[in-house]
């Protein structure tokens, strides 16, 4: 199917994007790689009047690290993040979730930024934000504020950031080699996650393990029981019993919620033991 | 350089230039038009095919500045300024090593000495993200062909005879499994 | 040569048995061919159709006007607007019984809409752009009705679809040609099995999607149309028949097709809304579906309850076998739905030597999309009902699955044999292809992995699935389709002409989307005549250049349309004969071909080349007296009998106890298709036929909701495997040629989707029987599994 019309803008800067987004309001959206959005303005389930583009803002795509953190530019491709000797050595988990997103093609032109800001719940990027506590940057009219990932998923689809808002960089702690896993329950290798789990058992920063959870709920999620058990140094196998606490899992074609608990359980606790091992 | 004239329907037609199979050229698009429609219906390169709607099937798969996209997720301003390579531009990319004007390129010789095709529908999307796929690993192994080709949808080959072309492209076919031609 | 040949064929040449590289792939794989949606039509309208979003609605008012005035939007039309142009309702040839009940199907609906995707306007646009922007703006008042999900719901007449109808149960047909010999089976057994599956519906997904263009002469009336399908032929006949135009008036193009898997072997209102408008219009016309259009609007594979028992001696011999099938329409009858469970019907008895059978199928109305043949029709669904009851059998007996099967084959010395079903299965030889599928998967080795794993509580439990199948393909003897009620025959034409330059011209009535007839046509004709296949070109798949054909489908092309070739082929060689034996002045005995020459026999020098004889016959100078000029051959072929191709396949499968994923882990086939044309091409028909009847059971399914609506319309929620999910494929195949063609040869291109569906389940089955597991229901999604060894584990608690 085919996109309804909408009028189409190029930013030439974040700044000038921002003011695109504050001129036409809710009836504007940014457009990044595309690659979440796209999808659903051609089966018509979105249909924005306004199109932002900021895929031109080349200064916005870079891997920086330095004082213990890694800085991503928010349009740093999926590709580029998977293949990042920077990234793979300073933060493997987020290298290797960029390298299970979609599908090469996918991977060629999704932004690290569009999947965040998207907020999809099935979407494996936030799970490796929550585990790790990143943060985004966020730029508005009143310039930038830095969003702690736990505070940026607020519904389905529904994100803190305000409507004239841009994220411009992710930030992440340089774990380097502390253990980590992921886990991806998919029946074809291209589908979204039926559920999924980022885990990193240590982490410089906040000095706790972090483990974050995708299609477990609305939103992207934190195993906190897990997080718990683990800081108490609970077993693999103890701490994923509590994977599942406080989510409510959707109910759908691909799964039952009950389905999906157990899942949650069985794959946290694979994440963690591939950690360890 | 060539400048082909659209009709425009609805909103402002935004004017992009793309460097396609080598050439320029120079477009008034809506903005929604989708670069798969952008290829087929204002530039006539039909080889790129849809085959679905959620960026499922890759049919539609071209290079854009060398790695492999889905062009029904592209939208034709977003390559504005790029350089995409189809179906039919692909055989020039790897003319100037064998000289041969009607030469294909390796990979569509591949496809065709280990019979990687069959109703040929999904073939060109195939064949570029398979080319796409050697240029970021030049020497996979089965495993890394098939994951790799994870955005391709075939309903013919079951894929057997798809991987073995891969894989004879990339020369790690082994010796026992060639099949005299 | 008619014993079983295990060995491969070493062929040097390129004519018959050769893997000679195809000559249709060049233009594939350039972007040279053109696709429907390819095809450059100045001046054409989009058309876009509005479609019922409800299972079941009676159709209120059509506002157009928010269409309307869309700026590229022209007209918009509605069934009523159309009713009166139709001559005739669309067509369903195969009615199955005289009283099957069916109601009329206008190509758009008129005051009610039966299943989500029924067309109920259609917009008429500059563009395709501005066709899809038409669709969406047309507002449609709908009174929803109840919707008829469930087949013993729909059966039970609660909620009644078509009201003219006063049921939804359109026919029951049986087939039983000795009811007490199967009552004194059952009387007598010393082992009853009692097994119902259930045919999930499939969406058949060509990744080509349908489009039809119909352009219209701007004098005379005379009509093109260019349509993705299988049936060129046939679509010309009705498309005379429901537009009303002269047969003479309609030609009908198919391009390169895009697979079709039996969805595109269809009469499709799209195709006759296509005619109409443009005719109605005087413009061409054009329409290229959606994947998610497709769903819906095209017509799904499968949908059975099937209910099978089986009576057998104490020793696991089966002497009896009872079916009673309810199948699933759809909403209304497309071509040849309800002939599909037909096609089935003969083979419930699969490869087994069983005295008695009794079958009886029941087809009932449903408000879903109607249903029709998908690879393998009604065949793959009786292979499974067999393969997975005679595993419910070995259990029951207490002896393995190989052993069970091997007690009960037909023996290789009753062919041709004829089956209590009534047919007579033309050659076979099932136990070689056993023998030759358990060396290859390493089937030992692999019991003895699977008891390692066992031992030791591994929770990645192994198994191993065996299926033996036959088939009944080459559609078909005509004689026979009439004792079916099909309206057709089931014949295939072939004209071969060697050309003045020496080029021999094939004319062949089928229609090949995928299937490389090109190639093995060129084989077949230089084979006979001794020259090279690039010198053979093939047209096909064009009612001006092919006038006469039956098309594609039904694994027919081969033993029909290729047979065909080889005796046109037969009779240019004979005509040379008698030309050459003419002018070098011999007898026709002393002739012999050698190198596409035509040599007498001791004299090598006095010969005459083939495009010599073929010359003389075009200048028609020097003929035998009363010979016609030219070089032709032409055959019309009906075929004396099905064809019966059969093997063996055996899956290995991991089931992760933990996720309930299935993973196919290995995979062999051994078929038997009598003569292979070209191996490379057999090959891949079975590859790609594996991994599709392996996508039933493992991950493909239409699923609907209680209100009909269709959840998965997407190949984003539809799980067509990718190459990440399927393993490679081991082959051998074993050679039992047909006796009932000169060239030996039956059809395989079904035959991998009707054989690996129960094999991948039996495997499954396998895998869980310890824990007391003894069926799964398709497809086998890791919830389901998970669900059944759960309930499992906590019933051994």
């Amino acid at each position: 199917m085919i996109p309804a019309a909408f009028e189409y803008q190029r930013a030439s800067s974040v700044d000038e994007a921002v003011g695109l987004l504050g001129e036409h309001g809710d009836d504007a959206k940014l457009l990044a790689g595309g690659h979440s959005l796209l999808p659903l303005m051609r089966l018509r389930l979105a249909a924005p009047a306004v199109l932002v583009d900021i895929g031109r803002l080349e200064d916005l795509s870079y891997v920086r690290s330095g004082d213990g953190q890694v800085r991503i530019g928010a349009l740093t491709r999926h590709h580029d993040l998977a293949t990042s000797d920077e990234v793979r050595e300073q933060v493997p988990l987020l290298a290797h979730i960029a390298g299970q997103i979609g599908d090469p093609q996918v991977r060629h032109r999704g932004t690290i930024g569009g999947a965040i800001a998207h907020g999809d719940p099935a979407s494996d990027m936030p799970a490796g934000l929550l585990a790790l506590r990143g943060t985004v940057v966020a730029r508005g009219p009143a310039g930038e504020r830095e969003i702690p990932a736990d505070e940026l998923f607020t519904g389905f689809l529904e994100t803190a950031l305000a409507p004239n808002e841009v994220i411009t960089e992710i930030r992440v702690p340089a774990v380097g080699s502390a253990p980590w896993g992921f886990q991806k329950f998919v029946r074809r290798a291209q589908d979204w996650a039926i559920v999924g789990c980022a885990a990193v058992l240590e982490n410089g920063t906040s000095g706790g393990p972090g483990v974050g959870l995708v299609n477990m709920g609305a939103t992207p999620l934190r195993a906190q029981g897990v997080e718990e058990q683990l800081r108490n140094g609970a077993s693999p196998g103890d701490a994923a019993a509590r994977a599942d606490e406080g989510t409510e899992p959707p109910d759908d074609l691909n799964a039952s919620a009950e389905f999906r608990r157990h899942l949650a359980r069985v794959l946290v606790r694979r994440a963690l033991e591939s950690a360890q091992s | 350089m060539t400048t082909v004239t659209t009709e425009r329907e609805g909103a402002a037609a935004v004017n992009i230039t793309l460097s396609v199979n080598g050439e320029e050229r120079s477009t008034d698009v809506e903005p929604r038009r989708l670069l798969v429609h952008h290829l087929r219906d204002d530039l006539g390169l039909t080889g790129t095919n849809v085959g679905c709607d959620t960026s499922s099937c890759g049919s539609c798969t071209v290079l854009m500045d060398g790695e492999s996209v889905k062009s029904c997720t592209v939208l034709a301003v977003q390559a504005d300024g790029h350089e995409i390579t189809t179906i039919e531009g692909l055989a020039a990319t790897a003319r100037p090593a064998n000289g041969d004007p009607a030469a294909m390129h390796p990979m569509q010789q591949a496809f065709h000495e280990q019979h990687g095709l069959q109703c040929g529908f999904c073939t060109p999307g195939m064949v570029m993200a398979a080319v796409s796929l050697l240029a970021e690993n030049p020497h996979p192994t089965e495993a890394e062909v098939r994951l790799g080709l994870e955005g391709n949808l075939c309903r013919c080959t079951g894929y057997h005879n798809i991987v073995r072309s891969v894989l004879a492209a990339a020369g790690e076919l082994p010796a026992s499994e060639e099949v005299p031609a | 040569m008619t014993a079983t040949d295990v060995a491969r064929e070493a062929p040097s040449a390129r004519g018959v048995g050769a893997r000679m590289l195809r000559k249709e792939d060049a233009r594939l794989l350039t972007g040279e061919a053109r696709f429907v949606d390819d095809l450059s039509i100045p001046g054409a309208l989009w058309l876009g159709m509005v479609r019922c979003p409800y299972a079941h609605a009676r159709i209120g008012n059509v506002d157009a006007s928010a269409a309307l005035a869309i700026p590229g939007v022209r007209h918009v039309f509605t069934g009523a607007d159309l009713r009166d142009g139709w001559a005739a309702a669309m067509p369903c040839a195969w009615p199955v019984t005289e009283d099957m009940k069916a109601a009329d199907h206008w190509p758009v609906a008129v005051d009610k809409a039966c299943y989500v995707g029924d067309i109920v306007a259609v917009v008429v646009a500059d563009s395709r752009y501005a066709a899809v922007d038409g669709v969406d703006a047309v507002a449609v008042d709908y009174d929803p009705l109840e919707a008829v999900v469930d087949l013993e719901d729909a059966a039970a007449d609660r909620v009644v679809i078509h009201d003219g109808l006063g049921t939804n149960k359109s026919y029951t047909w049986a087939l039983v040609p000795d009811p007490d010999a199967v009552e004194r089976a059952f009387a007598d057994a010393a082992h009853v099995i009692s097994e119902r599956y259930l045919q999930q519906r499939l969406i058949p997904m060509a990744i080509e999607p349908r489009g039809v263009a119909a352009v219209p002469g701007v004098y005379g009336g005379d009509l093109t149309v260019y349509s993705a399908t299988q049936i060129p032929h046939i679509l010309k006949i009705m498309i005379a028949a429901t537009c009303g135009v002269p047969e003479s008036k309609v030609r009908v193009i198919a391009p390169s097709v895009g697979g079709g898997f039996g969805s595109k072997l269809n009469v499709y209102a799209e195709e006759l809304i296509a005619v109409a408008l443009a005719r109605r219009l005087g413009a061409p016309t054009r329409w290229t579906e959606s994947r998610s259009e497709n769903a819906v609007a095209t017509i799904q594979g499968r949908g059975q309850i099937q209910d099978i028992e089986l009576a057998a001696d104490a020793d696991g011999k089966v002497t009896a076998v009872r079916v009673k099938l309810l199948a699933d329409m759809g909403a209304y009858m497309q071509l040849v739905t309800p002939g599909i469970p037909l096609l089935g019907a003969f083979l419930y008895g699969g490869v087994y030597d069983i005295p008695a059978y009794s079958f009886e199928c029941t087809g009932v109305f449903t408000t879903k999309t109607p249903t029709d043949a998908y690879r393998g029709a009604g065949r793959p669904e009786a292979t499974y009902a067999i393969e997975r009851a005679m595993e419910a059998l070995a259990q029951k007996v207490g002896v393995d699955s190989a052993e069970i099967r091997r007690r009960n084959y037909i023996p290789a010395d009753r062919f041709p044999y004829d089956a209590s079903s009534g047919l007579t299965f033309d050659s076979g030889n099932y136990e070689p292809t056993l023998d030759r599928a358990l060396e290859l998967v390493e089937h030992d080795a692999r019991r003895a992995e699977q008891q390692r794993r066992r031992d030791a509580g591994d929770s990645k439990h192994l198994g191993i699935g065996i299926s033996t199948y036959v088939e009944m393909c080459g559609l078909a003897p005509s004689r026979v389709l009439a004792s079916l009620n099909y309206a057709a025959g089931g014949w295939e034409s072939a004209t071969v002409r060697v050309l003045p330059t020496g080029t021999v011209q094939v004319v062949s009535g089928t229609t090949p989307h995928g299937q490389g007839h090109e190639t093995c046509w060129s084989q077949i004709v230089a084979d006979k005549l001794g020259i090279d296949p690039d010198g053979v070109e093939v047209l096909h798949s064009d009612t001006a250049v092919s006038p006469l054909g039956m098309d594609t489908y039904g694994s027919r092309s081969l033993p029909v349309g290729g047979v065909a070739v080889g005796m046109a082929t037969d009779q240019v060689l004979d005509k040379a004969r008698r030309i050459a034996a003419h002018q070098l002045e011999c007898a026709e005995d002393d002739l012999e071909l050698v190198d596409g020459e035509l040599r007498v026999k001791g004299t090598p020098t006095k010969a005459m080349t083939l495009q010599a004889v073929a010359f003389e016959a075009f200048s028609a100078h020097n003929l035998p007296d009363g010979m016609e000029p030219n070089l032709v051959g032409e055959v019309t072929y009906d075929p004396p009998n099905f064809v019966f191709p059969f093997g063996t396949h055996v899956a290995v499968v991991e089931v992760d106890e933990e996720t309930g994923g299935v993973e196919l882990v290995d995979y062999a086939a051994v078929d038997d298709c009598g003569v292979q044309v070209n191996p490379m091409i057999v090959e891949g028909q079975l590859h790609g036929g594996i991994v599709q009847g392996a996508a039933q059971a493992l991950w493909e399914e239409a699923m609907y909701d209680d209100d009909g609506l269709l959840r998965n319309p997407t190949l984003t929620d539809y799980g067509v495997p990718s190459a990440a999910e399927v393993p490679s494929i081991r082959l051998d195949h074993t050679v039992t040629p047909s006796p009932t063609n000169p060239l030996g040869v039956k059809g395989i291109g079904e035959a991998g989707t009707i054989v690996s569906t129960p094999t991948v389940v039996n495997a499954i089955v396998d895998a869980l029987a310890p824990l007391g597991i003894t069926d799964v229901a398709m497809p086998a999604t890791p919830e389901r599994v998970w669900s059944l060894i759960r309930e499992a584990r906590e019933g051994q608690a």
